[in-house]
């Protein structure tokens, strides 16, 4: 097993402390579409042969990726190359990315979703309410905006329905410039389905940032999972 | 499970500890409200000095009580005599300690400790312990009145928790004002044996009480109460206000989702989640309390307004659909063409129902029976009564009263308006559809016929039509929770 990297002490009223560890982006991956929640198109590749030939079954324009469990956020570490049009272009960003000599990385290619909303949706264990889910507005403005909810995991479909509607900015979640509505019931299928993931006490947090409304459906186009660390 | 909490507010007999002739003291003031509210069961004083307080013969030894004549003992003793007091008490068979003294948890770490004893002593002993540093229980229909403070209240259906005994007092003068009365009040105090969540339990399974009216501050337990307090709601509409943010430990920054996760946000959430009815202030809870406890849930959000003249029914319109749950339903044609046969061709011919000054004096009753009857209607708001009182306080004030045929004009409007309120009471009894009338006169003309009819029948006639949407709004959000709940 890999030697996990990044570790987060945390600490609650009660006075427990335990180690977490942020799996690599390919394992997140698995973990939410073994729960049946929608990701992007997405393959592992280990060397610019693999990667190449990946690409072309994805289909262009695409996303690359460095993956390892100790590069959790790419974007901020320039690890990620958006909109990949051509195979040349392709080529010169597996080249960019091999230039990091990260340990135990290898290479993600991803679908390039079409679709001008992004939501954002997570679980997080609270040390007082316990797992819940959260749902809301993503891009860069989230933070700033934060217009977010929460509900306690796990939840019903009604919670989720209501979880939804009670966004504060749900209006831009209707149909808007010629683009479909949010398909709420697919919403509610994935909020629930990540409230379940809950059950598995070994997963800390889930990170689904963004998920973009493709067609209407909400697809995840990064996902990121903090499971308990089994050595501490 | 559920904490049998009964001996708190239905006991056979009461002791009050700490009773002086002084009567800014605790026990004073409690034996006295126990004394003078009109509890009947048995009650016995304790304190420093044998003493004849309030025609009461104060002993100063629990010795001198006989076993099993009171099953509550209000402590309003310091912290250094209430362990014995307990150990005695249990001896004579109480059943239940509520604390009021302070001088626990709340001042230290002394305190704390001490507070820590007598959880572990009334809990060895078998005895519910309420408090300490509470100011007490209200239990009307028991005509108890175990309180270091005022208010008492009326006998009436909502249960009201509170963890700061302040506010205790603020629910309980809105029940007074009102006339909607209480099944029982409590200040939980420190909480450090039974807690909020315990109240509400109890609550649930009390047959006097209807609602749950709480305030909340601190929530150590939040999972331990988001499990709870879904079982209560199920059977029984919990209004809250939450003050304060809770303690809660520091979460994993690393998680995007755990940066955006706040207690406000949370316990938000959890509330939605589980039906509870969240207010932001003391006044609306008990006005939405109120409402829960007087008016039946509504199968569904369609809402009719009915007003004798145009502003009102605009203003309450727009508030409709600025609600979150109700909708201003359109009006249905057989009602359009029955109302067509009761009123003038000038009227609104859409919801909200504006007569335009159109209506004889039985068009009022009629329309409120016919239109709370319709299937297609859940919840009414009735608005414009009150003013043919209001011309009838002004003309039996004036100089001219009762001459000119004054006297026989001023009986008829009075007439009218009892008419017009029992109308509205009718129809919500016959339908079992909640009828909301509001009025400014319910705050600016108390003796309103109109208002005083809805107040005898202890019902509440609202001060603003807002406020009316307001409480509906709660009313329907909870009875649609409830129903997928169950």
């Amino acid at each position: 097993m890999e030697e996990p990297r990044l570790k987060v002490a945390t600490y609650s009223r009660e006075g427990w402390e335990f180690l977490m560890t942020t799996v690599s982006e390919s394992e997140s991956r698995l973990i939410v579409e073994n729960a049946g929640i929608p990701v992007s198109k997405w393959k592992v590749a280990n060397n610019p042969d693999e990667a190449l030939n990946a690409a072309r079954e994805i289909g262009f324009p695409n996303a690359l990726k460095l993956n390892g469990s100790s590069i959790a956020h790419k974007t901020e570490q320039g690890f990620v190359k958006l909109n990949l049009k051509t195979e040349s272009d392709f080529l010169t960003a597996v080249k960019d990315l091999q230039k990091n000599d990260i340990q135990d990385s290898n290479l993600l290619i991803t679908e390039m979703l079409s679709g001008s909303r992004e939501v954002i949706a997570g679980m997080v264990r609270d040390p007082q309410f316990g797992p819940c889910v959260m749902f809301g507005f993503g891009g860069i403005s989230a933070e700033a905006i934060a217009d977010v909810e929460f509900r306690l995991a796990p939840i019903s479909s009604y919670d989720a329905r209501d979880l939804i509607s009670s966004l504060k900015t749900s209006d831009l979640l209707k149909e808007f410039r010629g683009e479909e509505a949010l398909n709420i019931d697919a919403t509610i299928d994935l909020l629930v389905r990540l409230g379940d993931l809950a059950k598995d006490e070994r997963i800390m947090s889930i990170d689904l940032n963004p998920l973009i409304i493709v067609d209407g459906l909400p697809v995840a186009a990064d996902a990121l999972v903090e499971l308990e660390n089994e050595m501490s | 499970m559920t904490t049998d909490l009964k001996y708190l507010f239905e006991p056979k007999g009461v002791i009050v500890t700490g009773v002086s002739s002084h009567p800014g003291k605790f026990g004073f003031v409690a034996l006295h409200n126990i004394l003078s509210c009109g509890y009947v069961g048995k009650v016995f004083a304790i304190g420093r000095e044998e003493a004849t307080v309030l025609e009461q013969k104060v002993t100063t030894s629990l010795d001198s009580i006989p076993a099993n004549e009171a099953e509550l003992m209000i402590l309003c003793t310091p912290v250094g005599v209430n362990e014995e007091l307990i150990r005695k008490a249990a001896e004579k068979g109480i059943k239940a300690v509520f604390c009021a003294a302070g001088g626990y948890s709340e001042t230290g770490e002394e305190g704390l400790k001490a507070e820590k004893r007598l959880v572990d002593l009334t809990s060895e002993l078998g005895l519910v312990l309420a408090g300490p540093n509470g100011q007490g229980i209200v239990s009307p229909h028991a005509g108890l009145c175990a309180q270091i403070v005022a208010p008492y209240a009326p006998k009436g259906h909502i249960g009201v928790v509170s963890q700061s005994g302040n506010f205790v007092s603020s629910f309980l003068n809105y029940a007074n004002q009102t006339g909607i009365g209480i099944s029982r009040s409590v200040s939980a105090g420190n909480a450090a044996a039974t807690e909020i969540i315990d109240f509400l339990e109890w609550f649930a399974v009390d047959p006097l009480t209807e609602v749950a009216l709480c305030y909340l501050e601190g929530l150590e337990k939040g999972r331990d109460f988001f499990e709870r307090v879904k079982e209560i709601t199920k059977k029984m509409p919990v209004v809250l206000v939450k003050g304060g943010i809770t303690v809660g430990g520091q979460r994993a920054a690393a998680s995007h989702t755990g940066s955006l996760a706040s207690d406000s946000k949370i316990f938000e959430g959890m509330a939605r989640q589980t039906g509870i009815t969240r207010t932001p202030d003391i006044e609306s809870a008990f006005e939405v309390a109120a409402t829960f406890a007087t008016q039946p849930l509504p199968n569904g959000p369609r809402v009719l307004v009915l007003t004798t003249a145009g502003g009102w029914g605009v203003v309450t319109a727009d508030a409709i659909s600025q609600s979150s749950e109700l909708v201003l339903t359109p009006l249905p044609n057989d009602l359009k063409e029955t109302i067509n046969k009761l009123l003038p061709p000038r009227w609104s011919k859409n919801n909200p129902i504006d007569f335009a000054g159109g209506e004889t004096r039985d068009t009022i009753p009629e329309l409120l029976s016919i239109a709370s009857s319709h299937p297609e209607i859940d919840s009414i708001i009735q608005l414009g009564l009150g003013i043919q009182g209001n011309t009838a306080n002004l003309v039996s004030t004036g100089k001219f009263y009762p001459e000119h045929g004054l006297e026989r004009i001023v009986n008829f409007h009075e007439r009218q308006e009892k008419r017009y309120a029992e109308a509205s009471i009718e129809a919500s009894l016959t339908s079992g559809k909640p009828v909301l009338v509001a009025s400014e006169l319910a705050a600016t003309q108390p003796n309103n016929p109109m208002v005083k009819t809805i107040r005898d029948a202890n019902r509440l006639c609202y001060t603003s039509a807002n406020r009316a949407v307001s409480a509906l709004n709660h009313l329907v959000r909870y009875s649609s929770w409830r129903n997928q709940s169950n």
